[in-house]
């Protein structure tokens, strides 16, 4: 489904992804851990296309096709989904309008015919319901005067809705208490059919007890440095990122 | 019965008759003012007497006055020698024949903004006469005013039928020597609307310059009254959301609005004149005067949406004279390529317990110039009075410039003015949302200065607002990457 190789990019000149491999089958979840400034967030921006984040080299396609070469909303529309780690707000426009031009606008790519209000609604109800948040969510402003855990929610919300078929979680955890956790978490697991992929980007070992990750990955300075199984995520909770050499020591997980 | 009224009851047992405008002969002026050509269209009006003074006193007034330059704009010099006061239709032969002559550019908008054929015929200037006058619906809507004692009519009919209404309230509101554009406007208007609304009446529909047939070549020196009687209500559209081609480049409006004790008047504008090409070349210049009074219990409610014009000057106010009055402005102003607008509002509150409310929306995008300028003013005996201002401008692109001049004087030490202004830009962030869940950037622009202008639009007739919202996202395009 996914295939990175000897990937590198840059913001503003600076090199943070410095040849990282890594190839996502269908139905996996990928965890990727390591230490702040490796270039966790830059790779989930990266494959989304986002402006500034340039592409120095390497290859990566999805589905395959050549992802690097598609725009933003393209690469959306062929089903990859960036959950955000800093929703960001859009006052006056409604969850709702949001979310259904934007369920319309991937279905129309697809060829699919546009839901209609009704059918949108009775939808977003659900997903709403699912993760937890009062129906009144729909009628507010996209993220506007959410709390930081309601915005999780909502980024998980909209996953529900745009059914991706590969879905990057960018630090979804962040800022969790346990509950919150759980029904992302719950959200997250509802849509593992064997087909999604997702690739969970996390600080902490926390959301891989609730998300069983079938690989995890070290990220370091740009690097894939080491991978395994849900094992690996624990010896880190463990023993930190000491075993990346002296700079990591100190490192906090 | 007053004079006043038996004019209305006259008037009413007379059917509508358009036939008055087949009288004036098809000319267009020679280039230039002075006081022969304002003798000239006086006289193709059949005027009275005192209108033709009127006008000549406002000419004269005019020449002792100076074009004001404070407004943030820019723009050559105008040369008022260098314009014809007068033009007469087009013949038929001259238009286009069908909308197949028609700019595809301006017919491909139409298309987007889902406006009917034959309306799209009438809005480019096809040769198809008094095509309304077929539609049932305009019928309909004639017999439903009729019977409630509503006027609604061209201005010049109205200087024919209702000579004392007209002169009682024409200049009442903005005098004649009120400012150089609504001075030159006195002097040279052309044509406009009437309304009465007739005491303790609720105008059974909005009213809509869209309705009003014979409309052409009132464009460019428009004047409009509106008189609304004791406790009565009217709606009035003015303008349409389709992009409207006009050969003139020099407007000059003047609308005057009456609100009599308990009286509400509510005032919708749609302003898509054509703005000039990337270059700001052959847009319009738009210079309007529009000002309300409100007695005793009274309230006005300006709503506009301004998207066309090279040049926008335009600051519709009310004046707050009755107890208890009320005003309300809001705005949606968006300029883009090189477009410029200056506008706001002044609230005059003279009488006790006004309160005025203005929400502002300025959005600029290319390499536009958007400036709110506002007055506020609580006059001595303004015991209680308070407004209310929220000026909010939001930035597309980094060549654009936004301005807030806001004016505050009280003379009240019991009045309460209160000022909010913010300063935004459609983040790289929002953008980057919307594209990630799929939508193209220029869906997601116009979806965000949509969720920008709620408010405003949230004002505008139910139709209104839905087009309004088409209109920006047209008026939008290629305003992104």
């Amino acid at each position: 489904m996914l295939k990175i190789q000897n990937l590198h990019a840059s913001v503003e000149d600076k090199t943070i992804i410095k040849g990282l491999d890594l190839e996502v089958k269908p139905g996996e979840v990928h965890a990727i851990m390591g230490p702040n400034g490796a270039g966790k967030s830059t790779l989930g921006y990266v494959l989304s296309g986002r402006d500034g984040y340039e592409v120095n080299e390497g290859t990566a396609t999805f589905n395959n096709q050549d992802l690097l070469d598609m725009d933003v909303e393209e690469r959306a529309q062929s089903g990859l989904f960036l959950a955000f780690q800093y929703p960001v707000e859009i006052p006056g426009v409604s969850n709702m309008e949001f979310m259904k031009e934007s369920v319309n606008a991937i279905r129309e790519k697809q060829g699919k015919e546009s839901l209609t209000a009704a059918e949108f609604l009775k939808k977003a109800k659900e997903a709403c319901k699912q993760v937890q948040l009062p129906l009144a969510f729909l009628k507010r402003g996209v993220n506007e005067g959410f709390s930081g855990g309601e915005k999780k929610r909502n980024e998980i919300m909209q996953m529900i809705l745009l059914q991706p078929t590969l879905a990057i979680l960018d630090e979804s955890d962040s800022g969790l208490d346990v509950d919150a956790l759980q029904v992302v978490a719950d959200g997250v697991n509802s849509q593992r059919d064997g087909e999604r992929s997702f690739i969970v980007v996390t600080h902490y070992q926390r959301l891989l007890d609730y998300i069983k990750p079938d690989f995890v990955h070290i990220l370091a300075d740009g690097k894939i440095v080491k991978s395994g199984d849900a094992s690996l995520a624990q010896e880190v909770e463990k023993n930190g990122y000491a075993f990346l050499g002296k700079k990591y020591e100190e490192s906090e997980v | 019965m007053s004079e006043q009224s038996e004019q209305i009851d006259r008037a009413l047992e007379r059917k509508y008759d358009a036939g008055f405008y087949s009288d004036i002969e098809s000319e267009t002026f020679e280039n230039g003012l002075d006081e022969s050509v304002i003798r000239r269209i006086s006289a193709m009006k059949n005027e009275p007497e005192w209108m033709l003074d009127w006008r000549l006193k406002a000419y004269h007034a005019w020449l002792e006055m100076d074009e004001p330059e404070w407004a943030h704009v820019h723009y050559p010099k105008i040369d008022f020698q260098a314009v014809s006061y007068y033009s007469a239709p087009k013949s038929m032969k001259d238009k286009p024949q069908s909308l197949d002559e028609v700019d595809p550019e301006l017919l491909r908008t139409y298309e987007k903004l889902g406006i009917p054929l034959h309306e799209q015929e009438m809005l480019a200037g096809v040769a198809v006469d008094a095509v309304f006058d077929s539609v049932s619906v305009v019928t309909t809507f004639r017999s439903k005013l009729e019977e409630a004692g509503v006027i609604f009519c061209p201005i010049s009919e109205a200087i024919q039928k209702y000579p004392e209404l007209v002169k009682k309230y024409i200049g009442s509101v903005v005098p004649r020597s009120d400012n150089f554009y609504a001075a030159l406007n006195c002097a040279v208007f052309t044509d406009g609307s009437f309304v009465y609304i007739p005491k303790g009446v609720r105008c059974p529909m909005e009213l809509s310059t869209y309705f009003r047939i014979n409309q052409e070549n009132t464009g460019q020196f428009e004047r409009t009254l509106i008189v609304a009687e004791e406790g009565s209500y009217v709606s009035y559209l003015e303008g349409c959301t389709a992009p409207q081609r006009d050969e003139n480049q020099l407007h000059a409006a003047v609308v005057e609005l009456v609100a009599m004790d308990d009286a509400q008047i509510k005032y919708s504008t749609v302003q898509n004149w054509y703005p000039g090409d990337e270059n700001g070349k052959g847009g319009i210049y738009n210079f309007v005067t529009k000002r309300g009074i409100c007695h005793t219990n009274a309230k006005i409610s300006w709503t506009q949406v301004e998207t066309g014009s090279a040049v926008t000057w335009k600051y519709p106010s009310c004046i707050l004279k009755g107890d208890n009055s009320v005003g309300e402005f809001y705005s949606v102003a968006l300029t883009r390529g090189r477009q410029q607008a200056d506008t706001g509002t002044k609230m005059i509150h003279i009488g006790k317990n006004t309160r005025s409310t203005i929400i502002s929306k300025g959005i600029s995008a290319g390499r536009s110039n958007n400036a709110y300028r506002g007055l506020v003013s609580m006059g001595p005996k303004a015991d209680g009075a308070r407004n209310f201002t929220e000026c909010d401008s939001l930035l597309i692109g980094d060549t654009c410039g936004a301005h807030t001049f806001p004016y505050i004087e009280s003379r009240n030490p019991t009045a309460i003015v209160e000022h909010e202004a913010t300063t935004s830009k459609v983040s790289d962030d929002q953008l980057f949302l919307c594209q990630q869940r799929g939508m193209d950037p220029e869906k997601a622009v116009s979806m965000i200065v949509n969720g920008f202008c709620k408010e405003v639009f949230k004002e505008l007739p139910m139709e209104f607002a839905v087009e309004a919202g088409k209109l920006l996202e047209i008026s939008l395009e290629g305003s992104v990457g």
